[in-house]
This record gives structure tokens, C-alpha cells and sequence, in this order.
């Protein structure tokens, strides 16, 4: 596979906007994706999208070419991918698969969710149906029971604490205050986070991701023709997507993510580097278990040793390993669709010097991991300096 | 009618016996379709019979009905295709 690098980002803020309908949303980051890449319409051969329940949410099929027609991109392959929160990850994946075998040279992937206006237990009925809805979800499972259910085994098999957990909201929440685009600009502290109210025990309502409209787009290429675009590439060096069972209850171990697990060790072969020389990530906190369980699957920790990692703040913007740098998840938001790509732009905005007063001094070197359900599908990718 | 109703279909036709608390929650935010349910407890089962299974725990879930990791559990009854177990 040739080199294939990013070389435009757009992200739109993530929110709550009653004003705006899903199709403006992924226009505006996709057209300062093409801004900053120096490339017009005309110029994308093809289009990737990731979208989890578009059709759900808002009531509009066949999205892809709905929205690059408002583009107006045309004439060209526009298809939408689907693997729950791990939608545009995997369009991601599909779309750099394709540059990467010389199928198309300047490709526009991007990912949008408009979830807001449902109210929330509609929201929890719609994101039910990326589980096992004639198993967990015929017996009243949401997302957020799953995951509680994994931090409850996590907390007594390895002795993970509430206050560990607390721990990863709060250093979103501070990340995400200093974070323009992020939909919650609130530093919490530790006793809030505590004391929030119950959601599905133990996990509260901080230990939450937020239900956020919003759109991210990547412009991408091959490595050798980037600086015709732009003097600013990152360079994809690994990539991989995987998978597993839907049920949670068909794993046979609920404390990791065992597609998280294979999709870093392929994406970390591919750029020939080891989870220890990884300096920076942004991880699919959509819960804040699922941050420790991150840190385990990728290999930054050892297994069980999450918790304690975080709420020695060596995860924090001035930590040895800084995490989210964006707000994460929680803080920044979480359109489900846009999520993967947003992570991209997140990590890709740090290795150019662009993210503000979040910058981080060590910045040659990240990763991004998007994870679908409660594991089915997991997306890893490598990003460096080019 | 001769056509089955596949609503009304188990997933799990057969009394599925003895097990053992795997993992569990009390949901306090439930889906549209279980707001009149909550909070409810949901754990995953594992099965005497081998394999494991989400189900709900029949009772009070915020009194001596609820249920812990590594309790003994036996099933109690299907409602509406959702299978109840109840501490042993």
C-alpha cells in the first residue's frame, strides 16, 4: 500500500443547534475540509461517509450523495458507512484503503450526526439499536447499562474505583473548556462528578458522553502528491478496523475490547512503531470506562491499570501521555457519526501546532481509536509528522 | 391467524434453569419503551447450562431483591419475551 496522508481539516462545533439540519452541518465541515486542503469540489473522486441513524434521527435516507450534491461534488462514488459510533472511522478506514491501493488519488471522507432533536429517551431507543436488539436489547439494555455493566465486572475483577472514573470526566471537562469547538465548556471538579445523578448504577451522569449534533471531514492523499495541496500533511501510518460479536454477552471477556485490541496491533505494525512510542490520543470515551478499558487495550498500561494511570493525572494535558486533548467524547461531544473523523482532525490539528492553548509539546506521534457498540467494531489509526 | 407473530417470539423458549451473576446494573434511564419499568435491574446471567444471557431481576431493585456479581440465581418467568431471574 502506498504512503497516503491528511491534507485538509473541517470540523463544524459540536452542540446543540436547533437552527441547523443535518445536511448544513456536514456541508460546513466538508467545505473547510476542501478550504483548507486547497482543493475544489471538482477535484474529490470519491466520497466517504460515516453515519450511524441519519434515517432515525432525522427521517433523511441516502445521505451521501445528499450531501455532496450540496457540495457540489458529483459524478464520482458517494456512499455511506455504517458501524454505529464507529460510522466514520470506518469510513475512514475504507476510504484510506482505497487511496492507499491507488484506486483514487484526492478522496473527501466525512462523518455527521444530528441528534438533538429527539428528546433524550427516543435518543437511548435509537443508540439501543446498535447492540443486540433481540437479546440485551429486548431485556431494556441502553448503551449506558452496557457499559455499566462492563465497569461493574472491570471494578471487581481489577478494583477500579468511582473516583478513577470520576477521574477521566474531570480531565475531559478541563480539556474541553479550553476547546473552542467542544459542545461543553465547563471545568468540573472531582466531588461534582461524584455526586451526579444516577444513570444506570454506578455509572452518573458524568460518566456519560453528551448527545451532540455536529460534522467533521478529512481531505486525503497520497503522501507523494500532499505538497501540491498543502505544507502542512500528516501522514497516515497505520490504520486498521475490526471486529466482534454485537451481544455483549457473547463476549467471553467484558472487561476489554478485544477489537480494540487487534486493531492496534495491526495499525501499530503497519507504522512499524510499539503502543510505548505513542505520545498523545484521542480514545472513544463514550463512557468514562471506556477510557481506563482504552488505555489497557492499546497497550499504554497494563491490564488492570487504567484507573490508577489516569488519577495520577499522567493522562492530563501536562502528563507523560496527554489523552484527549480535545474534551474527548464527554466533553468535546459526541455526534455519534462524526465521531471518528473528528478524532482524526483532533489528532491531526495537534501534530500541525494548531490546537491553542491545548497544544502539547510532544506532538510527532498519535493515535486515534474509535470504537462501535459495545466493541462490534473498532477503528485504530496512527497519525505522525510527514 | 396463520401466520406467527414474530414479536411474540422468545428468543429463549426453554426454561433456562440455575445461574450465577455475571455482571449487573440498575438502569435509572431507560429507552422510550421502558419508562414505566425503571429503574429496573439487568445482569447477565451465566448459565448452569453453559453460555450466558441478559436478563432482568424480578423485584425491587433498590431493596433485598437485587443482586450482586457471583450471586446464585434461578429463573422466574418470561414477560413479554424478556426473561426475569430471582436471587436463589
Amino acid at each position: 500500500m502506498r504512503p497516503v496522508a491528511v491534507i485538509g481539516l473541517g470540523k463544524t462545533a459540536f452542540g446543540a443547534f436547533p437552527d441547523r439540519d443535518l445536511r448544513s452541518l456536514a456541508v460546513e465541515a466538508g467545505r473547510k475540509s476542501l478550504e483548507d486542503a486547497h482543493v475544489s469540489p471538482s477535484q474529490i473522486e470519491a466520497f466517504y461517509l460515516g453515519n450511524f441513524a441519519g434515517p432515525s434521527f432525522v427521517g433523511q435516507n441516502h445521505l451521501a450523495p445528499y450531501i455532496a450534491g450540496a457540495m457540489d461534488i458529483k459524478d464520482v462514488p458517494c456512499t455511506r458507512f455504517e458501524a454505529a459510533c464507529a460510522s466514520s472511522g470506518s469510513a475512514f478506514f475504507h476510504a484510506v484503503s482505497a487511496v492507499g491501493a491507488g484506486l483514487y488519488d484526492v478522496v473527501l471522507v466525512g462523518g455527521v450526526e444530528k441528534m438533538t432533536s429527539q428528546p433524550t429517551a427516543k435518543v437511548s431507543e435509537i443508540l439501543a439499536g446498535a447492540g443486540d436488539m433481540d437479546g440485551e436489547g429486548r431485556a431494556g439494555a441502553t448503551f449506558a447499562a452496557l457499559f455499566a455493566m462492563i465497569a461493574r465486572r472491570h471494578m471487581y475483577q481489577f478494583g477500579t474505583t468511582r473516583e478513577q472514573m470520576a477521574a477521566v470526566a474531570v480531565k475531559n471537562h478541563a480539556n474541553g473548556a479550553k476547546n473552542p469547538l467542544a459542545h461543553m465548556r465547563k471545568v468540573i471538579t472531582m466531588e461534582t462528578a461524584l455526586k451526579g445523578k444516577p444513570i444506570s448504577d454506578p455509572l452518573t451522569i458524568y460518566d456519560c458522553s453528551l448527545v451532540s449534533d455536529g460534522a467533521a471531514a478529512a481531505v486525503i492523499a497520497p503522501l507523494e502528491r500532499a505538497s501540491e495541496f498543502t505544507d502542512k500533511p500528516v501522514r497516515i501510518l497505520g490504520v486498521a478496523q475490526t471486529s466482534d460479536y454485537v451481544a455483549l454477552d457473547q463476549k467471553a471477556d467484558i472487561t476489554l475490547f478485544r477489537a480494540v485490541k487487534a486493531a492496534a496491533e495491526k495499525a501499530y505494525k503497519m507504522a512499524g512503531v510499539t503502543a510505548q512510542d505513542i505520545q498523545f490520543a484521542e480514545v472513544h470515551d463514550c463512557f468514562t470506562i471506556a477510557e481506563i478499558i482504552a488505555l489497557e487495550d492499546l497497550g499504554f498500561v497494563k491490564k488492570g491499570d487504567g484507573g490508577p494511570y489516569v488519577l495520577e493525572g499522567r493522562t492530563c494535558l501536562k502528563g507523560e501521555r496527554p489523552v484527549n486533548t480535545s474534551g474527548g467524547l464527554k466533553a468535546k461531544g459526541h455526534p455519534v457519526g462524526a465521531t471518528g473523523v473528528g478524532q482524526i482532525c483532533d489528532v491531526a490539528q495537534q501534530i500541525r501546532g494548531e490546537a491553542g492553548e491545548r497544544q502539547i509539546e510532544h506532538n510527532s506521534l498519535g493515535l486515534a481509536q474509535n470504537l462501535g457498540g459495545s466493541g462490534a467494531t473498532a477503528v485504530v489509526t496512527v497519525l505522525g509528522k510527514a | 391467524m396463520s401466520v406467527e407473530d414474530p414479536v411474540s417470539e422468545n428468543p429463549v423458549t426453554e426454561n433456562p434453569g440455575l445461574g450465577v451473576v455475571y455482571t449487573e446494573t440498575v438502569v435509572f434511564a431507560p429507552p422510550e419503551q421502558f419508562i414505566a419499568d425503571a429503574p429496573y435491574q439487568l445482569a447477565i446471567i451465566e448459565l448452569g447450562s453453559g453460555g450466558r444471557l441478559t436478563a432482568r431481576i424480578a423485584g425491587d431493585s433498590a431493596q433485598a431483591d437485587r443482586v450482586h456479581i457471583g450471586d446464585a440465581v434461578h429463573f422466574a418467568e418470561f414477560k413479554n419475551g424478556i426473561p426475569f431471574f430471582r436471587k436463589a
